[in-house]
């Protein structure tokens, strides 16, 4: 693993005058420029295949008279540092090589950039038809684009009501049944187009954007504290990991020290949030395989740190805590130190429901072997969070990109082998577990002090990065004068996981799809934003 | 199997009380900030200005306060040199202005209901908000309301989110498979008034731009308690109570 200024002089060799490199110490960061050619996918697999360097995301954004592709990646093993490529263009020609032949994980990024920019990627290999809707977009419009008001209403738009999806699977008895937008339980709207020829699936393709509220265009133009309601609000269940990222991105590009207390207390408060985002997720799989008592058992548990979350910090999301500089409102010691013991006292429930689940051989039945996602797949499509890790890949931004005083805790990051059901649930179970290790370690550095620093705003760009309780989430932030956001860029785990639901969800019994969506743990909201 | 049988019962009932009695248990809702009824002008001003969706209103030396719009932000509390007084409890549903003139309602809905959810946009609190009502702590099924997964056999269609473009149509959809009487019920400052995101090219005000309302809930989320609250009015008022 060579440090960065290394890197940066072996790529000038490795393509000498097509290749510039520079080092940014402060982040730390080498970033590439390369031309819009071939060499960019060279590139990219020299930083993935030898570097082992993983693949965050693509940030595009359209500057005065150019195209400014940004492509992240950034070190699991070693010293922690991010590597940036670097690739312009004049506004006319919006054509760039696609690099999802090197890097599979880029393939959605490709095609979202494509959908909402008009950029293309060429030899990508299916565009279109992803985030506007084919049957209601009928239009090239490009909604990213500046010169896109995002305050003028569209005219009346028709839906075609006789579009339909393509059909890939062409077998002779093979059907395709689509799930949803809107279809049976309490569902977050999205479709699945799944192909049969009768007891198993052989293809399924999730039809996202359902949710589409585009939160990247109406954040721009927005104040940051604006902003922020937007970081909190597009995932919910989830709200303090986003707002906290896009917090950290204002805050480096405005050189704000956090003051001890107010990083204490963001990884107290992050920490509740993981263990209650995960008991979620535990009920779901409960209640997919229809075992009832374990459901409510699993339901006992996500109420009660809802509640507990309601009673620290006066909501039970987590909204209004994090802004840039620290909290909103501190903590009492007392306060905290009751929540860390409440939260030890709801591990055990879970401990108990995790023993009854252990000895349910029908239960287990459902999971063991099913929907299985190998650890090749998911490196090659980038997975993150606890799905990676139940597949063997590892990767927690806690401890590979260290932040908030994630540094100076004792955790481990849970990882398994087998990639299925199972295995997604053992390392829910044992996220949880080392979340309320964490926590346990909070009430002994907790110290009188301030709990939030003054922000001065000012131009700039940065990245904030948070593992959060679905996986490494970045929120790329672009800051024109007076703190006004220009762009604004979310990466979010559940974009890159969705990617490879398919993986999962393919090969298996129809009666497994209901179960294997539910052990993926996936939010639509967080994908379509 | 048995051992679930005994664990389950182990465990006892965790179940509210409400609606026979109120719940007080800490942690089951954020609360709603209270208007107040007299106001310095800058204090006033200002706790307008801080108001980041506009439901609070300097008006006649009052803080008033629109709860369809309130995002929870708790700015009006701590950005504030004027913090407004935040009132516990959970009873907010109203009835809406668009919606079905209940003196004309047939008395079917006294005994039970059921709701078909339609997601139009939500950013998963109000959702699963709405999953909690099924667990032992609210459980829902003792005063009669069930989820239904058609619209078919639907009295009440319950809609979160602000109703973005691509969810617009399945909505409409949704609501046109209900058979009649049926009841809409909007859930959550998104869907009263577009919360943070609209309006927009994709979201608008909420579900009263594409459906009649006739309950509304407001609330960022909304807690358990006042979406049962809301179910329990939508009842009432269609028993004609």
């Amino acid at each position: 693993m060579p440090d960065l200024a290394e890197m940066a002089a072996q790529a000038e060799r490795n393509w000498p005058g097509d290749v510039q490199a520079w080092v940014d110490r402060r982040t730390p960061l080498c970033e590439l420029r390369c031309p819009p050619s071939e060499i960019l996918p060279e590139v990219v697999r020299w930083l993935v295949v030898e570097l082992e360097y993983r693949f965050a995301g693509l940030i595009v954004e359209e500057e005065q008279d150019e195209w400014d592709l940004r492509y992240l990646f950034y070190s699991i093993h070693g010293k922690p540092g991010w590597a940036r490529l670097r690739v312009r263009q004049p506004l006319e020609r919006p054509t760039f090589p696609s690099i999802s032949a090197a890097v599979h994980a880029a393939d959605w990024h490709e095609r979202e950039a494509e959908d909402l920019f008009g950029v293309a990627f060429e030899g990508h290999p299916r565009l279109g038809d992803f985030v506007l809707h084919d049957e209601l977009w009928q239009e090239a419009i490009a909604p990213m684009r500046r010169d896109f008001d995002e305050r003028a209403a569209l005219e009346e738009r028709k839906p075609d009501l006789e579009w339909r999806p393509r059909r890939i699977v062409h077998e002779p008895g093979a059907f395709a049944m689509p799930i949803g937008p809107v279809y049976a339980g309490v569902t977050e709207s999205a479709q699945f187009l799944l192909e049969t020829v009768g007891e198993d699936v052989i293809r399924a393709f999730p039809r996202l954007f359902y949710k589409y509220r585009a939160i990247e265009k109406i954040a721009e133009g927005r104040t940051v504290d604006d902003c922020l309601l937007l970081a909190e609000r597009f995932a919910a269940t989830t709200a303090f990991a986003h707002a906290l990222a896009f917090c950290r991105a204002v805050e480096t590009i405005c050189r704000v020290k956090i003051p001890p207390r107010a990083r204490l207390l963001r990884v107290l408060v992050a920490e509740l949030e993981r263990f209650r985002h995960h008991a979620g997720v535990i009920h779901d799989i409960c209640e997919s395989t229809a075992l009832s008592v374990a459901a409510s058992q699993a339901a006992i548990i996500e109420e009660d740190l809802l509640r507990l979350c309601c009673e620290l910090t006066g909501h039970r999301y987590l909204f209004g805590l994090a802004i840039p500089g620290g909290l909103s409102c501190d903590l009492k010691d007392s306060d905290c130190i009751g929540a860390v013991e409440t939260a030890g006292q709801i591990l055990s429930k879970l401990r108990d429901l995790e023993e009854g689940l252990r000895y349910s051989s029908s239960f287990l039945d459902r999971l063991e072997g099913v929907g299985i996602i190998s650890l090749q797949d998911a490196r090659e499509f980038g997975l993150v969070g606890p799905i990676a890790r139940a597949s063997g890949l590892e990767g927690d931004l806690r401890q590979a990109q260290p932040y908030s005083g994630y540094e100076d805790f004792v955790f481990d990051a849970a990882l398994e082998r087998e990639g299925d059901g199972f295995a997604r649930l053992r390392v829910l179970i044992a996220e949880a577990e080392e979340a309320v290790r964490i926590l346990d370690q909070v009430p002994a550095r907790l110290k009188a002090g301030a709990v939030s620093a003054p922000v001065v705003l000012q131009a700039g760009r940065a990245l904030g990065w948070v593992e959060a309780p679905r996986g490494a989430a970045f929120h790329g932030v672009h800051l024109g004068e007076g703190g006004i956001v220009q762009r604004y860029r979310a990466i979010m785990p559940s974009f890159v996981n969705w990617h490879g639901f398919h993986l999962a969800a393919e090969n298996f019994a129809f009666q497994d799809f209901p179960i294997i969506l539910a052990t993926l743990g996936l939010s639509v909201a967080e994908n379509d934003r | 199997m048995s051992r679930w049988v005994i664990s389950g019962l182990r465990k006892g009932i965790v179940t509210t009380c409400y609606p026979d009695r109120k719940e007080t248990a800490k942690g089951v809702s954020p609360g709603l900030p209270a208007g107040s009824a007299s106001v310095p002008e800058a204090a006033g001003r200002e706790l307008e200005a801080v108001c980041p969706t506009g439901a609070i209103r300097f008006k006649r030396g009052e803080a008033q306060v629109d709860y369809r719009r309130c995002v929870h932000c708790f700015r009006c509390v701590r950005s504030t040199r004027f913090p407004l007084e935040w009132e516990p409890g959970y009873e907010w549903a109203q009835l809406a202005s668009t919606g079905t003139n209940f003196s004309s309602w047939p008395k079917v809905f006294q005994k039970s209901m059921h709701i078909r959810v339609v997601d139009a946009g939500d950013c998963g609190a109000c959702l699963n908000e709405v999953k909690q009502l099924s667990n032992p702590y609210y459980n829902m099924h003792r005063l009669g309301f069930f989820i239904t997964p058609t619209p078919r056999n639907a009295d009440i269609l319950l809609v979160v989110g602000p109703v973005n473009d691509h969810t617009r149509l399945p909505l409409e959809q949704t609501y046109e498979a209900m058979p009649t009487p049926k009841l809409v019920m909007a859930v959550g400052a998104c869907a009263l008034s577009g919360g943070v995101f609209g309006p927009s090219f994709v979201t608008g005000n909420g579900v009263k731009d594409v459906l009649p309302v006739d309950v509304e809930v407001p609330g960022s989320p909304p807690p358990p308690l006042a979406i049962l609250h809301g179910l329990l009015f939508a009842a009432r008022c269609s028993a004609g109570l």
